[in-house]
Formats: structure tokens, sequence, C-alpha cells
């Protein structure tokens, strides 16, 4: 147990929770958009999953990490792009479409790895380029909050930007209030002259735009190379965060942060002689366990309404 | 007359599944004035106000607007050129602001977010200009049923409406909400602005009408002036006969209790007592009516009586059985039938056929099926009889329900659910929607019920069926009964009125004496 505490007390296990958060917020940011325009976005990991390799492929072949990275986001909106296409021009059932955009990222992106590098697992054989990391002046001298705050990935900080980005537009500005509207009540929207379709094609590329930036971080930060399904249910992860953060921008963003922490948690507990197949289990369990949690206390909130005494 | 602002010449309209909603429809719109359209259901209003308002596009025929041919591809068009409309069911997101609704869409700007201060400013200035008063910061979720309202009005006034389109809009008011919008329309007429209003309540059409166009089965039927034309000639042209609104009731002889609600309590979510220790007894060949405005607790009434909704205290008998926890397969094998409110959610499976909608309720008795196979034919005998006896208007008993209209689809349900010899009936809005002639047939057969003893507990909206039907007559407010009267059809609707708002209530005593409880 001393262990344990020797582990999670550390600026490094701190740090490491704002590294690991960053693909899951994009991507929770990108599923909280979809949602409140009434789209639930299941293709979020397949399209990470494709601005990761998009990423890696791109800056490797034109030798800088920023044209990657533009390269990565082109994917992701194009992947979105894709699902929004079949599902509101073709009307083809949303979960059909997730599905079909998730399994061919899945497949497509080991393809491509193989046709180009001749390698079905990694990308290694390629030099692909990654993304800076920045130094904060002043605050990296504070000691504990610099080491923590500081040094970070230059996508990292850009998650924390979008979050509070996506918090403004959903609440201050038109497209927000059109997003929220359409998600809300279509036929109002439609009423007043709203473009539904428009406003929802808007908010899936969004979407995809943020998850692309989550997958770009997965193989130009977090790795430095692409790995076969290296976003790993991260998809899956920003979906629940979303929903357990009702749906809001700073619900999303502290639910996020909660994933985030477990998941570092099974990466530093990996230190520690606990079988590592076990470990690796704990961001899923956290899942499951914080869904339940959310839920007890939605249902309790709701019977001690029911039993207040009048 | 003057000339025409809009004019809607040599309209039809078919449908891609081929049904002919409009068929050389004429409608012409004077300046100013209030035109009425009436007609009872499926005669083809909505599709008409849809054309108008660029939700549908005629198939045939030219709408002009001051005399110029326009065409109109979609409501943007249609509120681009000054025509704007009050849908049924409001358009309203619940979760903005009274303001935000107003401004959704055409939001106004301060770089790049929306400027709330101005949506405010701008929502005030027209509720003053128009005397119709909300709270722009209220969020339209708390607003009550009269002030969604209002606030729809006002949505089309601000993107420029000049001509207003209201669509049965006093369907969902209490009579004093009524009136209250019947002085706000004529102060838009006094600004200039013009008004069609779809109704077929004909009280209000000759209270605030100055022309009526009436339609029947897709057709016009006429146009009037309001002063020279008859309820009872609109009734005549409308349905094609004399509608009788009196019915001749029997004397009946009441039995024994069938229903028993006692001291019934409930909370909603928020902790509300939305039933609040409600008595009600029911006896063998008795109409209960409730009345009130909705929301008030009915439909917890009726989850209550239907066994569906569980109480913190009190009890619910059917013939001395309580239901409390019990199913609802049960609960019907006790002689219990239910008539629900939403026959297109609850009422019907709508993609299933006439027939299976039909049987739903019986199929499980050993006379409908010999060694695990449905007795189809024997089926299709029962359901023939019923759509002659009901006169519901459909190709056969195998035609998929959801394609009848309203009134046919609610004969169906009356039909199934009053075949069965019930004991106790519960008919809530049993002819919301459904034209004369159907809502007719089906007072007839609850009449039919009560006269073979059956226990009904009516709750409606509509006043003159419910004054009209009881025998007994309830009205709650708030989660409790506040009134009960024994002779309904003596009592004024505007008296009526004052109990569904809460301003009168009887005493507590004199309303359990009423009850016999």
């Amino acid at each position: 147990m001393h262990d344990f505490f020797a582990v999670i007390l550390t600026t490094d296990f701190a740090y490491s929770v704002l590294r690991v958060t960053t693909p899951i917020l994009f991507a929770a940011l990108g599923a909280l958009i979809s949602n409140r325009a009434g789209i639930v976005n299941i293709g979020l990991e397949g399209i990470m999953l494709t601005s990761a390799l998009m990423g890696v492929l791109i800056s490797a072949y034109t030798g800088s990490a920023w044209v990657g990275l533009l390269g990565a986001a082109l994917g992701g909106v194009l992947m979105a792009g894709m699902l929004a296409f079949f599902t509101l021009q073709f009307k083809t059932h949303l979960i059909l479409g997730g599905i079909a955009i998730n399994a061919f990222a899945a497949g497509g992106t080991i393809f491509v790895l193989y046709m180009l590098t001749g390698d079905k697992g990694t990308s290694s054989s390629l030099s692909s380029k990654v993304l800076p990391s920045i130094d904060i002046p002043l605050i990296k001298d504070i000691p504990v909050l610099g080491p923590i705050i500081s040094g970070h990935h230059v996508l990292t900080y850009m998650s924390i930007i979008a979050a509070i980005v996506v918090y403004y537009m959903l609440k201050r500005t038109p497209l927000g209030l059109q997003i929220r509207a359409v998600g809300e009540n279509i036929h109002a929207a439609e009423s007043v002259g709203i473009k539904v379709k428009k406003v929802q094609y808007i908010a899936l590329l969004l979407s995809g735009l943020f998850a692309s930036l989550g997958g770009a971080y997965m193989s130009m930060g977090y790795l430095s190379l692409f790995t076969r399904n290296m976003t790993a249910g991260r998809g899956w992860i920003a979906l629940a965060a979303e929903s357990m953060g009702r749906s809001t921008a700073v619900g999303t963003t502290v639910t996020s942060f909660l994933f985030g922490f477990a998941q570092a948690l099974s990466n530093a507990l990996q230190l520690l002689k606990i079988p590592a197949e076990l470990i690796s289990t704990v961001p899923y369990v956290a899942t499951v366990l914080g869904l339940v949690f959310y839920s007890i206390s939605v249902s309790r909130k709701a019977n001690k309404l029911m039993n207040k005494p009048k | 007359m003057a000339e025409a602002l809009l004019d809607m010449r040599n309209i039809t309209k078919v449908y891609p599944n081929g049904v002919v909603a409009n068929q050389d429809v004429n409608f012409s719109l004077a300046e100013g004035e209030i035109h009425a359209v009436a007609g009872e259901n499926g005669a083809g209003k909505s599709t008409l106000m849809k054309m108008m308002f660029g939700m549908e596009e005629p198939s045939r025929g030219d709408i002009y607007l001051r005399g110029s041919k326009i065409r109109l591809n979609s409501p943007q068009d249609a509120i681009r050129m000054g025509i704007g409309m009050v849908h049924q069911h409001f358009m309203l997101v619940p979760s903005f602001t009274v303001a935000e609704n107003m401004v959704l869409g055409m939001e106004p700007r301060k770089g790049i977010a929306i400027n709330y201060s101005e949506a405010v400013r701008l929502t005030k200035e027209y509720a003053t200009k128009y005397n119709l008063h909300v709270d722009p910061t209220e969020k339209v979720e708390n607003l009550s049923v009269g002030m969604k309202q209002k606030v729809e009005i006002l949505k089309a006034l601000v993107r420029g409406a000049n001509i207003l389109i209201l669509d049965e809009p006093t369907a969902v008011l209490t009579p004093q909400e009524t009136d209250e919008l019947f002085d706000q329309l004529k102060l838009l007429k006094e600004k200039g602005h013009t008004i069609v209003f779809i109704s077929h309540k004909l009280k209000e059409v000759k209270a605030i009408c100055d022309r009526i166009t009436i339609m029947r089965s897709g057709r016009t039927e006429g146009v009037f002036d309001m002063q020279q034309v008859s309820e009872q000639e609109i009734t005549r042209l409308m349905v094609g006969r004399d509608v009788v609104l009196k019915y001749e009731k029997e004397a009946n002889s009441i039995g024994k209790p069938v229903l028993r609600v006692k001291d019934f309590t409930v909370c909603s979510k928020e902790g509300k007592r939305v039933l609040n220790h409600i008595q009600l007894s029911i006896s063998e060949g008795e109409i209960v009516g409730v009345a009130g405005v909705e929301g008030n607790g009915q439909s917890q009434l009726v989850d209550a009586v239907v066994g569906k909704l569980k109480g913190e205290s009190g009890s619910v008998e059917v013939g001395n059985v309580p239901i409390g926890g019990m199913d609802i397969e049960s609960v019907r094998g006790l002689g219990v039938s239910y008539i629900p409110e939403d026959r297109m959610r609850q009422g019907t499976a709508k993609e299933a056929s006439i027939l299976d909608n039909i049987i739903s309720t019986r199929f499980k008795g050993k006379e409908w099926s010999k060694l695990g196979f449905f007795k189809r034919s024997k089926m299709l005998e029962l359901t023939e009889e019923y759509i002659k006896k009901f006169q519901i208007k459909t190709s056969g008993p195998n035609q998929e329900i959801g394609m009848l209209s309203g009134g046919n689809m609610q004969k169906v349900v009356v039909a199934r659910e009053g075949s069965t010899e019930p004991k106790f009936l519960i008919a809530e809005q049993p002819t919301r929607g459904v034209d004369v002639g159907a809502a007719q047939l089906i007072h007839h057969n609850l009449l039919e019920l009560r006269s073979k003893g059956c226990a009904i507990l009516l709750i409606s909206a509509d006043l003159n069926e419910i004054l009209e039907l009881s025998d007994k007559l309830l009205v709650m407010y708030e989660g409790e009964f506040v009134a009960c009267f024994d002779h309904p059809s003596e009592i004024s609707e505007q008296e009526l009125g004052l109990y569904m708002l809460g301003i009168n209530r009887q005493e507590q005593g004199d309303i359990r004496r009423g009850m016999h409880v």
C-alpha cells in the first residue's frame, strides 16, 4: 500500500494524468458536439485511428510534423464526412454507419500500413515526426506545479483550449444555439428555417475534427509511431465520458479527466508487482464503475425527491 | 371585398402514397381579416395550410401573393414573404429561454457571439407592442401552455409575419385563456395583420372570425361572411348532415360500486403531490367525468386506476379486488378496459393490421386458437363485424392501422375496448382530434356501455362532451378534486372554468358526500 501512494503522490503521476487525458478529452468534446446536435457519433474510435495513421504517414513523407497534423485532421474530418454523408444524405442507420466506420478504420489502417511499410504491426520503419512539447516560461520554475503543468505536448494544451472553445461555442454562439436546438427539438429548428441537415453536417465534421486531434496525439505525441489498434477503446471511453458528463462541456471535461486519472493509474501501477493484465483493465473498470455510480446517484436523487414529505 | 392578399387557386395535392388530400381547392384571403378554415378531421385543412406555409408543395395549382405568383419551397420562403404559422404542437425548444426561442435562426450578433441582451430587448419590444406579455429570460419548459402559445405568436411576428396561420389554437387552452387569445387576435387584426384560424369549434369561429371557408373531404364547400351563415348551416356543410350535440340519455339505475379509490396519494419526481388523497367511487351504469386543465393529475389518476402507478398511500380496488401491483393482463382480466389518450403510441400498434390490433387484447383466449394456431377466419369475421358496426373507413381488416385517419383509428380502439363486455372502462380523451361524425359514434357507444351496466371514468378536455355524457362531474385541480356536480349538463362552461383554474372550490365534505365515500 505504501508503494501505491508512493506512485500516486508524485508530480510525475500528476503530469501523466494530463498526458493520458488529452486523447480522451479531444474525443469526448467531439462526442459532445455531435450529441448536442442529436447524432451519437459512435465512429469516434475509427476516426481517431485513421487520424493517428494519417499523421504518421503524412509527417513521414513531408518531413513536417505540422503538415502531418493537418493530414491527420483532414483524415478525421473526411471519415466524419463519410459518416455524415451516409447517415444524413442516405439515411443509413446511425449505429450501422458508425460500426462501418470503425470496422473500416480497424482493417483499413492495417492494410495501408502493410502496403506502405510491409509491416502489419507498427510504423517503426517510417521516420515520422513528433509534435513538440512546450515549456511555459515562469510557470515551469514554480516548484511542484511547474513540473505538472509545464513541458506538455502542444496538443495537450490545445485540448484544454478546445474544451474552452467548445464551451463558448455551444453556449454563446449562433451555431451553438442552433446545434442545441436541432438536438433538442428538430421540428422547432426546422420551423424557423434552420437548415437542420447543414447544422448536423457541421456538428459531425467538428466532431471528426476534435477526434482527429486526439488520434494525432496518439501517434505524434503519446507515442512516436503508429501501432495497430493503438487507440484501444479511447473513442468509446470518450462516449462514456460525454454521457457521464451529462452532455455539458464542463461535465464532459471533468469526467474525461476522471477517466484520464484511471488510465494514468493503470500505467503507474505497472511499476508494482501486480499482474499487467489486471492493471490494464483499470480504465475500463473505472468506466463501468463511473457509469454505475452516476446512475445510482441520479436515481437516488430522484427517489429522494419522490419521498420528500411535504 | 378588398383585393385578395393571398390567393390559392385550384390547388390539388396528391401525396406519394396516392392519398388525394386536396382537390381543386380555392382559398382567398383578404387583407386584415380573420378567416376561419373549418372542416372535419381529414378534410384537408392541414394540408392546405402546409402548402401555404411552404411545408408541402401543391401537385397542381398556383399561389398568388398580392396578385403575383409565388412558389414556396420551404417554410423559410414563407417566412420571407411574411407568412407565419403557429403550429398545434408547439415548435419551441424547452430548455431555451423565451428570448433564445424568439431569435433562433436569426440571432442578433455581437462579434462571434449571440447578443443576448438584444434578444431580450427585441422580445420585450414585441411583447409590449402586441400586448403579449411574457418574461424573456424564463425558460420555455417552465411556461404554461397559454404562455407558450404567446411565445409562438411572437416568434412569428418577430420574423415579420403579416399573415398568421393558427392551427387549432384553442385546443389546449382553458376558456379564460381562449378569451385572452381572442382579445390578442383582435388587437393583431387592428394592427393590420391577417389571420387564418383553423378550428372545428364553431362557437369560437363564430365569435372571432369575419369569414369562413368550409372544407369537406379535400374540397372547399364554400366561403361565407360570418354574419350570413348559421352554425347549423356550417355544420351541415362540414359533415353533410345535421349533427345533434344533445344526447338522449336514458335514466339509468345505478348499481353497486365497481371502482373504489381510497385516499390515494402520489408524488412527482420533484416531490410535488400530483394526486393528493384522492377519493373516488364509480358504480355500475354510471359515467363519472373528470374535467380539468391538462397536467393537474388526470394522467396520474388514469395510471393509478389501471394499476400502472403505485401510490404512496391509499388503494385502488376494482370489484373489491385491490389492483396495486397487478400486471396489466390480470387487471384486464377483472374486466377493465382502457381507451388511452394517445392512440398513436399507446392505443394502437401503428404498423399492425386492424385485425391484429383488435385481437391484441384477447388472442390468449382459448376460443381464438386451436392446436397452437390462430383461428384466422374467426378473427376476420369479428374484425369485419366491427368495421361494419363502427363504420370504419378502410380497405379491409388487413389494412395497416396507421394508414387510417385519426377518427377511424380511434373507432378501432373503441371497438376493441368496448366489445369485451367491460365492467369498468377508462375513456381518456376518447374523441380528441376526431371528427364530429366519429365522435358521435363513440359517444353513442359509451352510452350503450353505460346502459349495459359498465362503470365509466371519462377524462376529457372537451367540455361539451364531458358535460353531456357524465352522470357526475368532478373537477381536478393540482391533484385534488375541487368540485363535484350531480347534474353536469346544467353547469355553464364559464362556471366550470372557475373551478378548473382553481379560483373556486367546494368544501371537501360536499365533494365526498357527492361521491358517496
